[in-house]
């Protein structure tokens, strides 16, 4: 799992380097993964032992799961989701205005100061 | 009932955004719910500054007590940062049903408007930090769409940058709320602020730290991490523009005053960035103004520059030092809005916001440019005027603190304040105009007397509302130092959320 948080981060960041508008999102969507998984790992990964406590008992006698990191990751992946539609809906924008995928075919404003 | 009453300025806008989807296409409708909503809205954060005042007012969300559930908190620095976006989106919403055409409306402007400024409340807001993530969510995508509307090709080229920064920022932020929860398995801010010194591991808070703190510096665009604001902020109209500079890039100093006073206590090293980085911020801010000819790109450095002083504050990290940079805030947030919405409204007159091509104004527009010139002195800080003071403050502290490195760079970007914008009031005011004026190029005097007034009113009140933070520096003084004192020991907001202990 760390190295899958490590791989995903820097395929990402390497991704976003690049030129391609494409590899961008992707680069972004990569992050966004790996950021997800970051939280379900540093909030401690427990098998098996579901957070509902058992009929019988008031309490919990057991150590259980923390459901708040899974919380956490399903409002980030929601978050992540309707900000990636925007992104592929702006980026196809900006592909039919500009005709090109190459990001640096964006860099014409400094022309007038 | 008042702790509840907490939620009224995020209520009231929801309510209004969404009634607004009810009048999709209906254009003056959606004008005149929109003024309705951000007048109540103002009113609410009023009462909500006031009841403040004294008291915490805390809200548990869905009775789970904290740390367990999500808390709303509104202490002082809250309801003043409250009560100054409910005056600029107020301003700022009645100018722009003039300012925009209607297409923009039709798309969905005043939805957006006022989801933008929803999640802007609940930033201010919230007490927890997952919770504060979300509602800079609410910003972000607000924006984007804002940003966007009506895509040009420029405006479009700008978003592009906007969106990939503010994306990886969130990334970043998620990240270290990811660590923190990890070390300390908590999301509340002041049951973090509790847990956070007990941690063996001081390396990972140090990171932690650092990655809040690049995350925050995107949004606030600092020194390395700035260039998407000048490529973009010049794009979209200005009054939208007005909303992005005065709320946008203070949100995220808001984030960072909060993280940086409560849960983390910064260290010699954090400290020391905050210096670099804010002596970096104010002279890259400072030189790309110098050769600018555009106004609306000579007012984006201004604001990259200028959060360098609020970050020279936090840098310093005094209580008097704080004092400053919150009033800087206030005076900051109403005068950048006030002066992108002139932006607006000189491109209305003369079609142009290049410096060469304007000139002229003060002998057409007398009375106007009297009151733009109010403004643009209380921009640069001449004495009586709401610049001013803050500075003071500023530069105290850095002498004080010995931090002379830092007292150059603070006026040295004082002094190129100063020059551009001289230099802006002689090329656009006094100068001859370069061509002659014709009934065509001045949109403004065709326009109806309610739509000039819908345009001036707005600038009038935020010209007042800075004259009254310069003229009536004793009272904001005050409330400054309550608010830095609370920020400075941050015992008084644990103890009140935890404990349930409201009383300042």
């Amino acid at each position: 799992m760390v190295l899958l948080v490590g791989i995903l981060y820097s395929a990402g960041i390497y991704l976003m380097l690049r030129r391609s508008m494409v590899k961008l999102l992707i680069g972004l969507l990569l992050l966004g993964n790996g950021a997800n998984i970051l939280i379900f790992l540093t909030g401690g990964l427990t098998k098996g032992k579901p957070p509902i406590i058992d009929s019988a008992e008031k309490t919990f006698v057991d150590a259980y799961a923390d459901p708040v990191p899974q919380a956490l990751i399903l409002t980030a992946i929601v978050i992540s989701f309707a900000l990636t539609a925007f992104a592929i809906i702006l980026l196809k924008k900006v592909y039919e205005t500009t005709g090109s995928d190459d990001l640096d075919s964006l860099n014409i404003q400094d022309l007038d100061i | 009932m008042m702790t509840n009453f907490i939620l009224a300025p995020i209520f009231v806008h929801m309510i209004t955004a969404i009634l607004l989807l009810f009048f999709w296409q209906k254009v003056q409708a959606q004008k005149i719910i929109s003024i309705i909503g951000n007048v109540v809205a103002f009113a609410a954060c009023v009462l909500l500054f006031r009841a403040a005042q004294d008291n915490f007012l805390i809200l548990h969300a869905g009775g789970w007590k904290a740390p367990f559930g999500i808390t709303f908190v509104a202490d002082t620095f809250s309801s003043i940062m409250v009560l100054l976006t409910a005056i600029v989106s107020l301003t700022v919403g009645i100018y722009s049903t003039v300012a925009l055409n209607v297409s923009r409306i039709k798309f969905g402007y005043f939805f957006l408007f006022h989801f933008l400024i929803m999640g802007l409340m609940g930033v201010f807001l919230t007490g927890d930090i997952f919770n504060l993530y979300v509602w800079f969510e609410v910003v972000i995508i607000s924006s984007f769409v804002l940003l966007t509307l009506g895509g040009k090709k420029m405006q479009m080229e700008g978003a592009v940058k906007y969106v990939t920064m503010n994306m990886l920022a969130s990334v970043i932020f998620l990240t270290a709320i990811g660590v923190l929860y990890g070390i300390t398995g908590t999301l509340n801010m002041a049951d973090l602020a509790i847990k956070i010194p007990n941690i063996q591991n001081k390396g990972l808070v140090s990171v932690t730290a650092l990655l809040f703190f690049a995350g925050f510096g995107i949004k606030s665009a600092v020194f390395p991490l700035y260039f998407w604001l000048p490529s973009s902020y010049h794009t979209p109209p200005s009054a939208i523009a007005a909303i992005f500079s005065g709320l946008l890039t203070k949100m995220g100093i808001y984030a960072m005053i909060r993280v940086f006073t409560l849960i983390f206590t910064p260290d010699e090293f954090i400290l020391n960035v905050f210096i670099g980085i804010a002596v970096m911020t104010l002279i890259t801010g400072a030189l790309g103004t110098i050769n600018k000819r555009s106004i609306r790109r000579l007012m984006s450095y201004l604001i990259v520059c200028h959060i360098g002083y609020l970050i020279a504050g936090m840098g310093i990290y005094t209580e008097l030092a704080m004092v400053g940079v919150i009033f800087y805030l206030m005076h900051d947030m109403i005068v950048k809005s006030n002066l992108l919405m002139i932006t607006g409204i000189i491109q209305k007159i003369r079609e142009t916001i290049d410096m060469q091509r304007l000139g002229g104004l003060y002998s057409d527009y007398p009375k106007l440019s009297l009151l733009i010139a109010v403004v643009l002195f209380s921009l640069v800080g001449i004495p009586p005027l709401s610049g001013f003071w803050p500075k003071i403050y500023l530069f105290g502290e850095a002498f004080k603190s010995g931090q002379y490195l830092l007292l150059g760079a603070i006026i040295f970007a004082s002094f190129i304040t100063l020059f551009v914008v001289a230099r802006m009031w002689s090329e656009v005011f006094w100068k001859p105009s370069p061509k002659p004026l014709t009934e065509e190029i001045d949109h403004f005097a065709q326009l109806k007397f309610i739509n000039k007034f819908a345009l001036i009113f707005p600038i009038t009140v935020l010209t007042l509302v800075s004259l009254y933070i310069g003229f009536g520096a004793e009272t904001i003084i005050n409330l400054a130092h309550k608010t830095a004192y609370e920020l400075m020991n941050p015992s008084l907001y644990i103890e009140a959320v935890l404990n349930g202990n409201t009383t300042k």
